[in-house]
């Protein structure tokens, strides 16, 4: 029996180089010990690997001889017997042994099938030393960072678009033209987040104002659409620009805008006002309206509607620029009654614990705070001008306030009987109280004879408990006391909150305290509200320590409904 | 024709001096970027925007369509690259106006958000420019800081010969083991069979292979054989020395593909994002114009 062993190893250029050896013994071994009948440099072999056993002539059997074994065909395997007619594979580290027969003794091809080492095998020098195959390829993460991109910010948006087109409500849940929004939207329209589609109504049209009023049912233009037209001044520079981007002049959206943040919806630019009412006169000669364009520089005086007629009620708008009066039918001196040296002053401390008069002890601020409940007789007045005459019992009787026939008539009845030994205490301006101390300090000095008709005459006189706050006049051998006005505001196309100016002291803007005319008007003209309050880019005619940057929307309403501009504030316009 | 003049086709000789994009013509465009960058703050400053600065006022428009035309005209780069020529309109030129306009976005983009953000997909493109640029300005910083250290590790051996290198080290180990029981053939077999250019790109860009298997064999070699005398001929002590020689030369393979992978890497992050970008900034435009 010999083995016949065929080395074929390859020269650099690729050549193969055969060498062939017969061994005339029945067993041979293979190993990388140079001893070894078949000699493998091969580190992943063993000195001696394994040795091959010729058992008769048509088969060898291969056996392992240290701790690794072999492939066998592919398989890892410790022995093997191989069919000489059949052949097989054997693979010893990187080295493969094709058994095979030549005659009849068993042919051993080896060659070395795997590079010595790693380096050693075939290498592209271009990209070795490159991030090549280390990353996906930048051509790679272009291509599927931008069709990412696309599929999520415009696809998506795009299929929501089209499948909620028409729709009321989308309803719950994340909605793809989400991603588009510019902004939060405003508190109100906070409900209107998920559909986007409520406003933006059809593809690459603006805004339209139908899309409001289909909500805002009863706002309304804020004056004849005509003369609105001809009170507007020539189109700012934008507007043609705009115009040709499909974004028509003096739309909703103009003034209010959305998408900027998630509170109240921003105050509307005063531009949009002024842009007609700078000049208005001009365009709209017969309009009664002065121009404005800045409420720091050029915004005209205040014309409160002062009462003319208390009796009718009649109120007419009186500018402040010169001398004013008004007549409310009541006679009230203010500072009088805020001294704090006079009687009235020793008065109140009397009774108040030691305080002097204030505004608050007669003027209560209405439940939302913007402005003040009526005075009234019983509340605020009568607490020192007393209308009691008499005590029975520890019970006073009192003169009827807003009566005056049952004020004559109770005055006839007191004297029917002969009247009293000291007369009837109706003296009006002296203070009276109630008790017995307005008793003895009224019984005593005023003593009035003559009889019931001689009070009844008193009390409408001058002196008397009616005529010092009231307007008397006799007609027919009757009295009549003039209605007392009381009006709750009177700048009626502007919107003032006290509650708002809670920082200040009444006296800042009313000059109360000095005003010792009762028809002396205390409504503070705009140089009072000018020393804060400037134009809403800051301008002011003065220089302003405190500045309040103030826009034609802090007073004013562009859509008055019926009770504007008091009663628009805080509520809903369409409820 | 006689006189026809032949086609000048060889390279013009450099005069010598070198100056970097960086520097181009004095600074000209890191001039130009500052005075856009500082017209678009003056503006934003100085004109009212009613009621808060946004994206669709008239200065948010405009600034808005410089940044997206700036952004195409630096995306051109990627083709202009490929075509070297030389002047005003050289590539350094090109390259020099790249890098700043690049850097003038960040203020004339952010300025056209006028600071509002949110999870859409305004922001998204706002981001992905910011991105972009970023990694940019870490591309100038790794060319400007790392072709010196790269050269300096190199020591003037190509990257043809550091493969070399590697091969021939790895030959003689494999003829020095080839006596060496099984246990430390093994040993030297798996410092042969790791990849020089193996792990993945984090190990390539933090340089450090603790899995190193030519220094564990190493490692484990010295283990046995530091406590015995001199061994002599002992073909252990060629193998340590082999062991010692290949771990000097990966070491250096190593640097090097840290810094080229330095050197790359910004560009799997700027170009990608930049095409995102592209795309976010397409349908950030689209957009406004659908829902107008």
């Amino acid at each position: 029996m010999t083995f016949i062993v065929r080395q074929i190893s390859r020269t650099a250029d690729g050549r193969e180089i055969i060498r062939s050896t017969s061994h005339d013994k029945p067993l041979i071994f293979v190993g990388r010990d140079a001893a070894c009948e078949i000699h493998l440099a091969d580190l992943a072999v063993n000195l001696r690997h394994a040795r091959l056993v010729a058992e008769g002539t048509t088969r060898v059997r291969v056996e392992a001889l240290g701790s690794l074994g072999f492939d066998l065909d592919g398989r890892p395997v410790r022995s093997a017997d191989i069919n000489l007619t059949t052949g097989a594979e054997l693979d010893f580290g990187g080295h493969r042994l094709t058994v095979d027969a030549e005659g009849v003794n068993p042919l051993i091809t080896v060659a070395r099938v795997s590079a010595l080492s790693d380096s050693s095998e075939e290498r592209d020098i271009e990209s070795l030393y490159t991030l090549k195959g280390k990353l996906p390829s930048r051509r790679f993460g272009a291509w599927a960072l931008t069709l990412m991109t696309l599929a999520l910010f415009l696809t998506w948006p795009i299929y929501t678009y089209a499948t909620s087109h028409g729709i009321k409500d989308r309803g719950a849940g994340y909605h793809g033209d989400q991603s588009w929004t510019a902004g939060p939207l405003s508190q109100a329209h906070k409900g209107l987040e998920k559909n986007c589609q409520a406003c933006h109504v059809n593809k690459f049209e603006a805004v339209q104002d139908k899309a409001c009023v289909a909500c805002h049912t009863l706002v309304h233009d804020h004056a004849d659409v005509h003369r609105q037209l001809r009170a507007k001044g020539p189109p700012s520079n934008d507007a043609a620009l705009k115009a040709a981007f499909g974004k028509a002049d003096g739309r909703c959206v103009d003034c209010h805008n959305e998408h900027l943040g998630s509170g109240a919806m921003a105050a509307t630019p005063q531009k949009f006002c002024a842009d007609c009412h700078n000049g208005l006169k001009a365009r709209l000669p017969d309009t009664k309206l002065d121009d404005v364009s800045d409420f720091g520089t050029n915004h005209p005086t205040f014309k409160p509607m002062l009462v003319v007629n208390p009796e009718t009620g009649e109120r007419r708008a009186q500018s402040l620029d010169g001398p004013v009066t008004q007549n409310t039918g009541l006679k009230f001196p203010h500072a009088l009654h805020l001294s704090v040296t006079n009687g009235v002053a020793r008065m109140s401390q009397t009774v108040n614990g030691g305080k002097t008069l204030a505004c608050k002890n007669c003027h209560a601020p209405s439940a939302d705070g913007a402005r003040f409940l009526p005075v009234s007789m019983e509340r605020n007045c009568q607490s020192c001008h007393s209308l009691a005459f008499e005590i029975i019992g520890g019970t006073n009787r009192t003169l009827r306030h807003g009566e005056p026939d049952q004020v004559i008539a109770d005055i006839r009845a007191f004297y029917r009987n002969g009247g009293p030994p000291n007369g009837m205490g109706l003296s009006g301006i002296t203070r009276h109280q109630v008790g017995s101390y307005s008793q003895q300090l009224n019984a005593l000095p005023h003593s009035w004879p003559g009889g019931a008709e001689g009070a009844v005459a008193r009390v409408f006189s001058k002196g008397g408990a009616c005529y010092d706050c009231h307007i008397i006049t006799q007609s027919g051998g009757g009295y009549h006391v003039t209605k007392v006005v009381q009006p709750d505001h009177y700048l009626s196309k502007g919107w003032f909150s006290h509650a708002a100016h809670a920082t200040e002291t009444c006296q800042s803007c009313h000059a109360a305290n000095t005003s010792n005319a009762t028809n002396d008007v205390l409504i503070p003209g705009i140089s009072t509200c000018r020393h804060c309050h400037v134009g809403a880019n800051g301008a002011a005619l003065k220089p302003v320590s405190t500045p309040t940057r103030s826009s034609c929307a802090l007073c004013h309403d562009y859509h008055r409904v019926n009770e504007a501009p008091w009663r628009a504030r805080g509520k809903p316009y369409n409820k | 024709m006689s006189n026809a003049q032949p086609r000048q086709t060889a390279r013009l000789k450099s005069d010598g001096s070198h100056e970097g994009f960086l520097a181009y013509a004095g600074f000209r465009w890191l001039k130009v970027a500052a005075v856009l960058a500082g017209l678009s703050l003056l503006a934003y400053l100085l004109i009212d925007q009613q009621p808060r600065p946004n994206g669709g006022s008239a200065l948010g428009y405009t600034l808005g369509t410089i940044g997206a035309l700036l952004i195409l005209w630096l995306t051109a780069l990627g083709y202009r690259k490929r075509k070297m020529t030389r002047g005003a309109y050289s590539l350094k030129a090109w390259t020099s106006a790249h890098a700043y306009l690049g850097l003038s976005l960040i203020v004339v983009a952010t300025l056209h958000t006028g600071f509002n953000f949110g999870w859409t997909v305004h922001t998204l493109a706002y981001v992905l420019m910011m991105l972009v640029i970023a990694s940019g300005i870490f591309g100038i910083t790794v060319y400007a800081t790392v072709p010196q250290a790269m050269s300096n590790n190199r020591d003037q051996m190509t990257e043809t010969q550091m493969l070399n290198a590697v091969r021939a080290i790895d030959r003689q180990l494999h003829d020095a083991a080839q006596t060496l029981d099984q246990h430390h053939a093994a040993l030297v077999q798996s410092a042969l069979d790791q990849d020089p250019f193996g792990g993945s790109i984090f190990t390539r860009l933090g340089g450090r292979y603790p899995g190193c298997a030519t220094s564990h064999a190493q490692v484990i070699l010295r283990r046995e054989t530091g406590p015995q005398a001199d061994m002599g001929n002992d073909p252990l002590e060629k193998v340590d020395a082999l062991l010692g020689r290949k771990l000097a030369i990966l070491s250096r393979v190593r640097k090097h593909l840290r810094y080229k992978a330095l050197l790359e890497i910004w560009l799997y992050v700027h170009i990608p994002l930049t095409f995102a970008l592209i795309a976010a900034l397409t349908a950030h435009i689209i957009s406004v114009f659908f829902y107008w």
